[in-house]
């Protein structure tokens, strides 16, 4: 136990030690991802943006929704969703891709998830300026809850660094993960109250949401910046509840599988 | 005895190193799950490197010799920390500058500039230090009209010597160093052996594998010759040396 104990307070120094290499590595990510285009930044907000539009059009054709202020509805679930998707699916690869450092260099392994689900969350707060944008062309009411919007976001960032974690360290040894989580979050998308209100699933599956974590972070930021109201405590106990269980579950899965990694990659 | 002796730097501690050998990679899930449900996940054993034993002390420099595949690269990545050994342990007291292949931290989509920074941090160091080194690392790589040039665009000459710049221009306790110095041209070659000595007489302690006979008289004192993952010689550099050049003279291995 004592052993253990040393291998997370030594992991906890490595974090502070190598955390220039997670600026580092973050920058790199967004300057690689928008070196080539020609709008740059500018497309981390016009592309919710326009995801928006093309929604907004097909959803209030298609099913019709008596959803108050619809396209900030929608792009607040979506902006969240992007994130969680964007970091599992640049996560994932990461140990994989970053194989000609690790095994060369020592780094700490875990460096290489946590960074891109920040340079993810970066990509995101530029994307919170699309729906800034929205608010003010909707003339969306701004409550004094909206200096909140932070808190949903650092759970749900704090629950991507979890599945994350477990989910890079899970690619090393079988690589058709890739394929097999991209089938799960198209799913779990579906299952997210992202362009359909809640009220309109039958009674047990809204019962079965208040096992979707991704629900209850999306449900969190549109009480607070759509709606003003604070909600109850359950909602921020799940929030809490879920991403610290998730984070600690990474955690430990990546520190059980990361000493083979040098051998599979 | 002990006690007027350098300090341990590197101490390998009976270490041995075991790979399992699948005769199939099996990389996928789908792969796996078949393969148990059949009963075929069988691993051939192969040890690279068997009950290995020695201890480098501050200031002193050591060669590791022997054949391909005779546990060479596996011992230095042990040493660097980036393999784990399957029995016996590895300790190194002070920090590492490991040169196990130069430039394999930089991204070929940014810049020189950009990658000296990136390379730095993995090296463990912040922006303000590179900021302080960064001249001398550019004039030592002789690279000041590349330096906003993306490395995809480089020679493997240049990468090379960019890596090799940012590597030693780190003060660190120990240089792991292996087999870089192999590419690049003669100027260059003559330089980093320079670079390399300036830095033993500063207290450096240095690990370094070779083949050439010749750059390991040169740089190191000691050699530890391996053979199939054994301890073969142990000793001044010039014996070690010129046993193994008989060896192979012989043409047993």
């Amino acid at each position: 136990m004592p052993q253990r104990m040393d291998q997370y307070k030594s992991m906890a120094g490595h974090f502070v030690q190598y955390r220039p290499l997670i600026r580092e590595l973050v920058t790199r990510d967004l300057k690689v991802k928008y070196r080539r285009s020609f709008l740059g930044y500018v497309w981390s907000i016009l592309n919710p943006l326009l995801m928006m539009t093309v929604q907004t059009i097909i959803f209030s054709y298609m099913f019709r929704t008596d959803i108050p202020n619809y396209p900030l509805y929608l792009i607040c679930g979506n902006t969240l969703f992007t994130f969680f998707n964007e970091s599992a699916n640049m996560g994932m690869v990461s140990i994989l891709s970053s194989s000609s450092l690790i095994k060369k260099v020592y780094i700490p392994k875990y460096i290489f998830p946590l960074s891109r689900v920040t340079s993810s969350f970066v990509t995101m707060g530029f994307s919170l300026a699309a729906v800034l944008l929205v608010m003010v062309f909707t003339r969306s009411p701004f409550y004094w809850t909206i200096c909140l919007f932070w808190v949903p976001l650092v759970f749900l960032f704090l629950f991507c660094c979890g599945m994350v974690l477990a989910l890079s360290a899970l690619t090393v040894y079988f690589r058709d993960m890739q394929y097999l989580f991209g089938i799960v979050t198209l799913a779990w998308m579906y299952a997210t109250p992202i362009f359909y209100p809640i009220e309109q699933l039958p009674g047990f599956a809204q019962n079965l949401m208040k096992f979707n974590p991704m629900y209850h972070f999306i449900n969190l930021f549109r009480n607070l910046v759509m709606y003003g109201n604070i909600p109850g405590p359950n909602t921020w106990i799940a929030c809490a509840v879920s991403s610290g269980a998730m984070l600690c579950l990474g955690l430990w899965v990546f520190r059980k599988l990361q000493r083979n990694f040098i051998l599979y990659i | 005895m002990e006690g007027n002796m350098p300090p341990v730097v590197v101490d390998v501690d009976h270490v041995s190193m075991r790979f399992n050998l699948a005769q199939e990679k099996t990389e996928s899930l789908k792969e796996y799950l078949l393969k148990m449900v059949r009963g075929q996940l069988m691993f051939n054993e192969f040890y690279a490197l068997k009950d290995v034993s020695f201890k480098v002390r501050k200031g002193e420099s050591v060669a590791l010799i022997g054949r391909n595949g005779s546990g060479k690269s596996t011992m230095l990545k042990v040493v660097a920390g980036v393999m784990y050994p399957s029995q016996g342990a590895c300790t190194v007291n002070g920090s590492i500058a490991p040169m196990i292949e130069l430039g394999a931290g930089f991204d070929m989509d940014l810049t020189a500039r950009e990658n000296i920074y990136l390379n730095g941090a993995v090296l463990g160091h912040d922006r303000a230090y590179m900021d302080e080194h960064f001249k001398n690392i550019v004039d030592f790589a002789e690279l000041w009209d590349f330096i906003d040039v993306p490395v995809k665009n480089f020679s493997s000459g240049m990468v090379t010597r960019l890596g090799f710049a940012i590597a030693t221009e780190v003060t660190a306790d120990l240089l792991v160093v292996d087999e870089v110095l192999a590419v690049g041209d003669f100027m260059f070659q003559h330089k980093c052996l320079m670079r390399l000595n300036e830095m033993l007489e500063k207290g450096t302690t240095l690990l370094f594998v070779s083949h050439s006979s010749e750059q390991v008289r040169m740089l190191c004192k000691r050699a530890v010759w391996l053979d199939h993952g054994v301890i073969r010689g142990d000793g001044p550099a010039d014996e070690v040396c010129t046993m193994y050049e008989q060896a192979m003279r012989n043409g047993e291995a």
